[in-house]
């Protein structure tokens, strides 16, 4: 589905991805773990066209997304929910839930989406007047995937969205992470909380600084020794 | 009191116009991150436009805003999507002289089609004045504040209630984000830059019976709509719609009450004294 071939990307002078190789097929959860500053987030940010790489190619069900402009990526249906949630903060949540079923292909399924993100989250339904940037963290991170799932997303990238969550919370967010997934969405979930990811996971990528230095299932990357030690503290 | 009435009103009806060139300015800001130093020559391109429908086909300034509209909306448009898009990344600095340069550009063409000669467009209600309750009024005042009011709540609506609206207004929330939900930056950007100079050009066609028309006559308005948009709040609509007025009811107080000379200082101090207390502008962040 998604294909990432030899992917290099550098922020002016400095080289920040080398040679990525990565691949989504539909269906999976497939989780890209690392600590600060790895690349995790550069990488997303290369496939939804927020920058342009360097060399190296991205191609999603065989079309080529560097010729694309980031509103045609999600045309196309890959969607991310960025890290920071990045929500509309002077918008309703309900406004912020329209402006997910933007593009043409979601606007009919508007009213059916906003019933089905409620659902999954009934939080967002209490609070559906309240403005997006008085809501919590945990409030926002809900949000921003709802607002995610309101495009009709054939992928979904989720950048670190346990980040700052309490740990009931995150929790939750990856038992919703593994629902939206059984409803037919494919995942690309980008991770600190290595534990958590990799048990949802299929499969994974370890990336350490800017490289991909390991590969597997989710299974076998939580037995793998160098990813007990670096990640897991055990 | 009926002095103060009657020029409380005044103040209030040139106001709305001025809200109109200070809305402008904000939406454009707000969409863009860059500060339109043509904005007043926009205006006067509208004024001249109005001038030239005038004296050449006798069309009604009033009547010519329906025409203004489109011409100017299309004119900004244009002006986005071939100059201003291509500076979006650039340096601040370098984005503020494209913008005076397109100014300038702008001045010196008319000063080429018109001469430098000051234009006066005399219709039969100029002088005129209606009675709004018990208080005597300058007739195209009136009917411009009508104007403005009408198409500042068709603007609102259009940005509240739409979803091109609503993308308008996330982009200028957070752009990057507005790009992830498919919005086409690029495109929001054009339809902005349209709304404001379809705005700036109105107001230059509303004041044209009762202004001098001249081709210099812009960067006076592009030094207003920056005090009105900074004190009503940068990118902040309702901001500069309160703003405009203020600038309005201000600028015609103390014109009666010190004098005509002196209006332009106190807009100043009052400016400053904003600046000071408030910095981020009345509304500082607003819906809209
Ligand atoms: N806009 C930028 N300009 C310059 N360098 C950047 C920029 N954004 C990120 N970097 C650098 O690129 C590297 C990778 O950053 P990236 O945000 O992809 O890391 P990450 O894996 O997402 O980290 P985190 O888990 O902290 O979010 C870091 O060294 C970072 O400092
Ligand atoms: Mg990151």
């Amino acid at each position: 589905m998604l294909k990432i071939d030899k992917l290099n990307f550098s922020y002016g002078d400095l080289k920040v991805l080398w040679d990525i190789d990565l691949e989504v097929h539909a269906g999976e959860i497939v989780t890209v773990v690392g600590s600060n500053g790895a690349g995790k987030s550069t990488t997303l940010k290369n496939i939804s066209r927020l920058v342009r790489p360097t060399s190296g190619t991205l191609t999603f069900g065989g079309a080529d997304l560097t010729r694309l402009e980031s509103h045609e990526v999600v045309e196309l249906g890959v969607v991310q929910v960025p890290e920071g949630r990045k929500i509309f903060p002077e918008m309703t949540v309900t406004e912020n839930l329209r402006m997910g079923s933007f593009i043409k292909s979601a606007r009919g399924d508007r009213e059916a989406n906003i019933e089905r993100v409620f659902t999954l989250f009934p939080r967002l339904r209490e609070r559906h007047k309240q403005l997006g940037g008085t809501m919590s963290g945990g409030e926002q991170q809900m949000l921003a995937i709802a607002r995610g799932l309101m495009t009709n997303p054939k992928l979904l990238l989720l950048d670190e969205p346990s980040l700052g969550l309490a740990p009931l919370l995150v929790k939750s967010i990856f038992e919703t992470i593994t629902e939206i997934n059984r409803q037919g969405v494919t995942v690309l979930l980008v991770e600190q909380n290595v534990y958590q990811s990799l048990r949802i996971a299929h499969r994974a990528y370890v990336l350490e600084t800017g490289r991909v230095v390991l590969t597997g299932t989710g299974e076998e990357l939580l037995g793998n020794e160098h990813v007990r030690k670096a990640f897991l503290g055990m | 009191m009926i002095v103060f009435l009657q020029s409380l009103m005044s103040g209030v009806l040139i106001g709305g116009v001025y809200a109109l060139i200070g809305i402008g300015l904000t939406i454009i800001f707000g969409v863009m991150r860059v500060i339109n130093f043509a904005h007043g020559d926009i205006l006067m391109i509208g004024m001249y436009l109005t001038y030239f429908l005038f004296s050449v086909f006798g069309i009604d300034p009033f009547l010519s805003v329906a025409i203004c509209i489109p011409v100017m909306f299309a004119f900004g448009a244009l002006t986005q999507k071939f100059f201003i898009n291509r500076m979006l990344g650039a340096l601040p600095q370098n984005q503020i002289l494209l913008t005076i340069g397109l100014g300038l550009i702008m001045s010196n063409t008319i000063m080429l089609l018109f001469t430098s000669d000051y234009k006066i467009l005399t219709t039969s209600y100029s002088s005129g004045s209606v009675d709004l309750a018990g208080i005597s009024v300058s007739q195209p005042l009136a009917i411009s504040f009508f104007i403005t009011a009408a198409i500042t709540a068709a603007l609102y609506w259009f940005l509240m209630k739409t979803d091109i609206g609503q993308a308008i207004r996330a982009t200028a929330q957070d752009r990057e984000a507005a790009q992830l939900m498919g919005i086409n930056v690029r495109w929001t950007s054009i339809l902005a830059f349209g709304i404001g100079s379809a705005l700036a050009g109105t107001a230059g066609a509303l004041i044209s019976p009762t202004y001098y028309i001249f081709p210099q006559v812009g960067s006076a308005f592009t030094l207003k709509a920056f005090v009105i948009t900074v004190l009503g709040g940068m990118g902040s609509i309702v901001g500069a719609t309160l703003g405009g007025i203020i600038i309005g009811v201000t600028e015609s107080m103390s014109a009666v009450y010190i004098s005509s000379g002196w209006k332009e200082v106190v807009v100043y101090v009052l400016f400053l004294l904003v600046l000071l207390f408030k910095p981020s502008g009345l509304m500082g962040t607003s819906r809209m």
